[in-house]
């Protein structure tokens, strides 16, 4: 497409003969920052509900563990019990005691390496690992209770499906609203550039005797909103991240809320934004432009 | 050039002419008269392809205008300098840069640097180069669209009123730039209701007359 090189050569002298007065033209910077804002957030949105679902759906993929609180002669026993429970378990991939070793390096961070496991009584656990729809947890607890009295199942994963199955709504929105805001900026810069060709009806008429083609007058359009919908979607987009960068910490409590944002190389898509606002426009222009030169003959 | 075969032309149900023929050819040089109204502007748009003519048949370089697409048009009509009756400006660029448009839309413009000026000396406009159009007089309008019309150096010039607004001794000047083109071998037609341009041009070139009245296109002979 010839378009691109000229759009971005340009030709001062070309561009001057359409004039520069006229609302259509800041409209267009206008609609290009606050469409590219709001895309900015958009995308962090997304992006933000995207690592949450696959922080969640990866921890909802490991285990449940089942914990043995029992005096310390019964342990031994009440763990074989449960592991014979668990076997015939239906939707129980595996079920496996921790060893000594692997307690004490989970019990590590807490208590320091040194912990006399031995004299202390520390509970064993099982790990569960689920396979297909997972286990029926309430009928699971009533064997439990009926056969190895110590045992506490501790089914942390269950809460957290309606959780990824809203993340995943969330970002499926984000990425709607990406392209809505898309259509609309499209929308709007198609509605300037008519006004804009409207406006300057005697502008082309003029071109048009002097032995301009069609391909020359849409250009010198079709440059200007696509440069002036670069320039104010630039704007839009740093002012966006800006607003994402400065978000204030709130570590603990607002979880969710500061997650919101953008991660390593993902602050490289606000970059993304004015290049692809400029392409909307150059294409919204150019057929905006081409049609009306068609019919204006 | 330019051939007109049995060419007829209608706006809405008003018929302006039924029946014309004419040729320009290389080297030849016409004067288009007939009183107001009679036609005479429209002629010379289907000359170069702003209108198409309603019946018959209009060539321009042996292309039918109705067959040809907007940018054959186009193309062709940089080979064409117009001075058209309302002058046709661009109002917010300086005079200079109106003048220069047919370079610029043709890719040309660095050839500007080479004759603007010389140019704008000839039409005596050297002065207001850079005012914008508005700011201009009626003959110095008319001075500017001359010298876009020729700018490109077209093989073709058709002026509709060129002396409509200037004084004689500069309709003198017109006229000799025009002879001179003419004598280069470009076709020159000059739509006029000037008696006096008209018998001042043909002391200088072998010039006919076409008369335009009734719908008719008439050669008007010595009485002029
Ligand atoms: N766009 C148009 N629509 C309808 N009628 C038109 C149009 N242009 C011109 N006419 C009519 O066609 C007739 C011829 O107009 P034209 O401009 O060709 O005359 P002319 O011979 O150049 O006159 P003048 O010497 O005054 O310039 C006029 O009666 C005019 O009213
Ligand atoms: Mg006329």
């Amino acid at each position: 497409m010839s378009g691109w090189t000229s759009v971005l050569v340009g030709d001062p002298r070309a561009d001057r003969m359409v004039p520069k007065t006229g609302f259509t033209v800041q409209l267009t910077v206008f609609s290009s920052a606050a469409m590219a804002f709001l895309a900015v957030f958009a995308l962090a949105l997304s992006l933000a509900t995207e690592r949450l679902a696959d922080r969640w759906s990866a921890e909802l993929a490991r285990t449940s563990t089942l914990r043995i609180s029992a005096p310390q002669d019964q342990i031994a026993a009440q763990t074989e019990a449960a592991l014979r429970v668990l076997q015939t378990t239906p939707g129980v991939g595996s079920a496996r005691a921790l060893s000594d070793d692997e307690q004490v390096a989970l019990l590590e961070p807490w208590f320091g390496p040194d912990l006399p496991v031995a004299s202390l009584p520390i509970p064993r656990l099982i790990e569960i690992v689920e396979i297909g729809d997972g286990f029926d947890a309430t009928g699971l607890r009533a064997r439990l209770q009926a056969e190895v009295p110590g045992a506490v199942l501790d089914d942390h994963t269950r809460w957290r499906a309606p959780l990824v199955a809203a993340a995943d709504r969330l970002r499926s929105l984000g990425y709607i609203s990406l392209a809505l805001i898309g259509g609309a900026m499209a929308a709007m810069i198609t509605l300037a550039a008519q006004a804009a060709l409207s406006a300057n009806s005697q502008v082309i008429r003029v071109m048009r005797l002097v032995g301009a083609t069609d391909a020359f007058i849409a250009g010198a359009f079709v440059r200007r909103f696509t440069l002036r919908a670069f320039a104010g979607a630039g704007f839009g987009a740093a002012a966006g991240a800006a607003g994402i960068f400065f978000l204030p910490e709130a570590d603990v409590a607002g979880g969710f809320l500061t997650g919101l944002g953008f991660e390593g190389l993902h602050w490289l898509w606000p970059l993304a934004i004015p290049p692809l606002a400029g392409t909307v426009a150059f294409v919204s222009t150019r057929t905006a432009a081409i049609r009306r030169l068609k019919e204006q003959s | 050039m330019i051939e007109l075969e049995r060419v007829a032309y209608t706006y809405g149900g008003a018929e302006l002419f039924a029946d014309l023929s004419m040729t320009l050819a290389p080297g030849s040089f016409h004067f288009l008269t007939g009183p107001s109204g009679a036609g005479k502007t429209t002629l010379l748009k289907l000359c170069y392809g702003e209108l198409i003519a309603t019946s018959g048949m209009v060539r321009i370089f042996g292309q039918n205008t109705r067959e040809m697409d907007r940018d054959q048009i186009a193309l062709a009509r940089r080979r064409i300098g117009v001075v058209h009756q309302d002058c046709q400006f661009l109002d917010h660029l300086p005079m200079a840069e109106n003048v220069a448009l047919p370079l610029t839309v043709s890719g040309r413009q660095e050839e500007a640097d080479e004759y603007l000026a010389d140019l704008l000396a000839w039409v005596g406009l050297s002065g207001q180069a850079s005012q914008l159009p508005p700011q201009l007089s009626g003959g110095e309008r008319q001075r500017a669209a001359l010298a876009r019309a020729v700018i490109m150096s077209p093989e073709v010039v058709i002026a509709d009123e060129p002396t409509g607004n200037i004084d004689w001794e500069m309709s003198q000047r017109l006229l000799t730039l025009l002879v001179e083109l003419n004598k280069m071998g470009k076709a020159v037609l000059i739509a006029t209701h000037d008696l006096n341009l008209i018998r001042a041009a043909k002391t200088q070139v072998a010039a006919r007359v076409l008369r335009l009245r009734g719908g008719q296109l008439q050669a008007a002979g010595s009485e002029l």
